[in-house]
């Protein structure tokens, strides 16, 4: 894939995985299909209840393919829950100033969601709802309301990873593991 | 080339004889900790890709010790334990340390070290955030999710990256009013929660000798907090006794080079220290405990791999030795070990337990996580409403302990005990 044309959700700073996927919904288990759909369906629950609804009720799915937040994202918890609680939402990036380690490193291992950073801050550029584009190989982003493109950093040390497509992928491209 | 101490541990996990920070590197891992939250994912992973009959990679290199969801009739949290049963079994694996059985322990940061799991030098990983707890004997150790723990499950390696040292220098005399948690909440108060981001967050200097192992714990599993990948503590003789205490396994420790180049450097005087809390609704929003009187508070919560050890609860009960608790005081000790600390350890003559009786709080819990991260409607300590709480543990995001509605205050055991006397935050040097 490399562009994603979507509705933008908008965040804050220091999103932390108990807004992302609260605790209690870590009984489930994001290999069991129909837990991994469930875990989708609480995707940013743990907002405080005056911030818009990221999941639409009807269809446990979000509009929101793309979430632009501040600074430290997915901080607390390791919890794989998270990044994978988004992707099966249906969100497919986050663009955020820069993120908790163990939220971006998931994101990656899982390939769940890109996570892109943002050379500037963004949550000001963008009101949830706004449509936009991300350009996940020239790496920007752009407001579709008047076409104004932000520029999104490389994504360093990772980039081969998340290009192999996940830590799996990427392990046995690389010779560390053996086909399956 | 000068190398840090994460960097000689991480060069050795690499074979190699040195590493630069931002480079990737296959580390060989010692030590695969996960638990009943994050386990049953992990073991998915490790199958779909290694295959339904694959073995993990070293039958006493995975550690599992359920420790979140135990106390609960939430009928998944037990469908989830049940798994984990069946694949230690389906492993044969030497250390499961599961619940309902005179092998439980408790929260898995308190338990793995005082199993002997944790040896310095060595590599460890873990499903938890907090994982970052066993620096303080001077081993590499961090957390991970379940595709890296999968991976790290059927192969012993992970991909590193090597991260850059923040160095914490610790000098003066600690007071006796002055715990671990001070220290850790006044470093991530000037961090910030990102300001460790990738990095190892590093102690060292003469003041390290001033902290018990416990301290050092309280210190290193909330490194996290400031974004640290690891914290970590080169092991001291204190260390070294602590260690060969539990284990019979040998070990190798490292050290690193006093003048290894690093990111930054920042040095605290122990002795300058004062009680302080986090205030909600984020660990690095410090304020002394004295400038916040005017906090009045519903809830008093000992507990977790920060806040609920041996030390943790006698700090408490020095305080409440004799005194009475104004506000529901919940008392959750991580392990079995700490339990019976509890109820045998004494001050003045009477046991711990006798003291928090008589100050008035709810009777002791059985071990776990409990509230501190919420959890299943039904869990012990769990915030429902607007309770104002001051909590030992490591986290006061929204909705963190249960309710979204109600805020949390982060701080040691002492101020919380005092706070518990008040019915506010209050300063426990009046109490000591």
């Amino acid at each position: 894939m490399s562009k994603i044309r979507s509705k933008v959700y908008v965040a804050g700073d220091n999103i932390d995985t108990d807004n992302i996927i609260p605790a209690q919904y870590l009984n489930l288990v994001p290999t069991i299909p129909e837990e991994y759909e469930k875990l989708g369906s609480y995707a940013m629950a743990g907002l405080p209840d005056d911030a818009a609804p990221f999941v639409d009720k009807a269809t446990s799915k979000t509009p929101y393919g793309i979430l632009v937040a501040g600074k430290n994202f997915g901080c607390g918890s390791s919890r794989e829950h998270a990044p994978v609680a988004l992707g099966a939402a249906g969100c497919k990036a986050v663009v955020a100033e820069y993120y908790a380690r163990i939220f971006f490193r998931n994101s990656v291992a899982t390939g769940e969601v890109y996570p892109f950073e943002t050379a500037e801050p963004l949550v000001s550029e963008f009101k949830t709802g706004d449509e936009a584009e991300l350009d996940t190989d020239a790496h920007t982003l752009t407001r579709l309301s008047d076409g104004k493109v932000f520029p999104l950093k490389d994504l360093g040390a990772v980039a081969p990873v998340v290009e192999a497509g996940g830590m799996f992928a990427y392990a046995r491209k690389v010779g560390m593991i053996s086909d399956k | 080339m000068k190398q840090t101490l994460t960097e000689k541990i991480l060069a050795r996990a690499a074979g190699r004889q040195t590493v630069t920070p931002g480079e990737n590197i296959w580390a060989r891992i010692n030590v695969l900790l996960t638990h009943d939250v994050c386990g049953p994912g992990t073991i998915g992973i490790f199958k779909r890709e290694f295959g339904e009959g694959a073995k993990v990679f070293d039958r006493e290199g995975v550690v599992i010790i359920p420790d979140h969801y135990i106390h609960t009739r939430d009928e998944k949290a037990h469908r989830n334990v049940a798994t984990l049963f069946d694949f230690a079994k389906e492993q044969d694996l030497p250390y499961f340390y599961p619940p309902w059985t005179n092998r439980y322990r408790g929260v898995c940061h308190v338990a793995l070290p005082e199993l002997g799991h944790v040896r310095p030098g060595e590599t460890i990983v873990g499903t938890d955030s907090h994982t970052c707890t066993h620096g303080a004997l001077g081993a590499f150790s961090t957390g991970i999710g379940n595709t890296d723990a999968g991976f790290v499950m059927g192969t012993g390696k992970m991909l590193v990256k090597v991260p850059e040292t923040i160095r914490i220098v610790l000098k003066g005399k600690k007071p006796d009013y002055i715990a671990g948690k001070d220290v850790i909440l006044r470093v991530i108060g000037d961090l910030g929660t990102g300001g460790a981001t990738y990095c190892a967050l590093e102690f060292a200097g003469p003041g390290c000798a001033e902290l018990s192992i416990e301290d050092r714990m309280t210190i290193c599993n909330m490194a996290v907090e400031a974004g640290a990948k690891n914290g970590i503590f080169a092991a001291d003789d204190k260390a070294l006794a602590y260690v060969r205490a539990r284990t019979k396994k040998p070990f190798e420790p490292l050290v690193g080079d006093p003048d290894a180049p690093v990111k930054a450097e920042y040095e605290y005087d122990l002795s300058e220290l004062v009680p302080c809390v986090a205030r909600p609704h984020c660990p690095d929003r410090y304020a002394p405990a004295a400038d916040c009187g005017d906090v009045k508070l519903d809830r008093a919560y000992v507990g977790s791999c920060t806040g609920g050890k041996i030390e943790d609860f006698e700090m408490a009960a020095r305080v409440l030795n004799g005194r009475k608790v104004a506000i529901d005081t919940f008392l959750v000790p991580a392990t079995v070990e700490v339990a019976e600390a509890i109820r045998t350890h004494e001050i003045d003559g009477k046991t711990w337990e006798r003291i928090f009786a008589e100050a008035g709080c709810i009777p002791v819990s059985a071990p776990g996580c409990a509230a501190c991260l919420g959890g299943p409607v039904d869990t012990f300590g769990r915030t429902h409403g607007n309770e104002v709480v001051i909590s030992t543990t490591n986290r006061n995001f929204i909705g963190r302990m249960g309710s979204k509605t109600a805020p949390i205050y982060l701080a040691s055991p002492l101020t919380v005990a005092a706070s518990a006397i008040e019915g506010r935050i209050a300063d426990p040097r009046k109490y000591l």
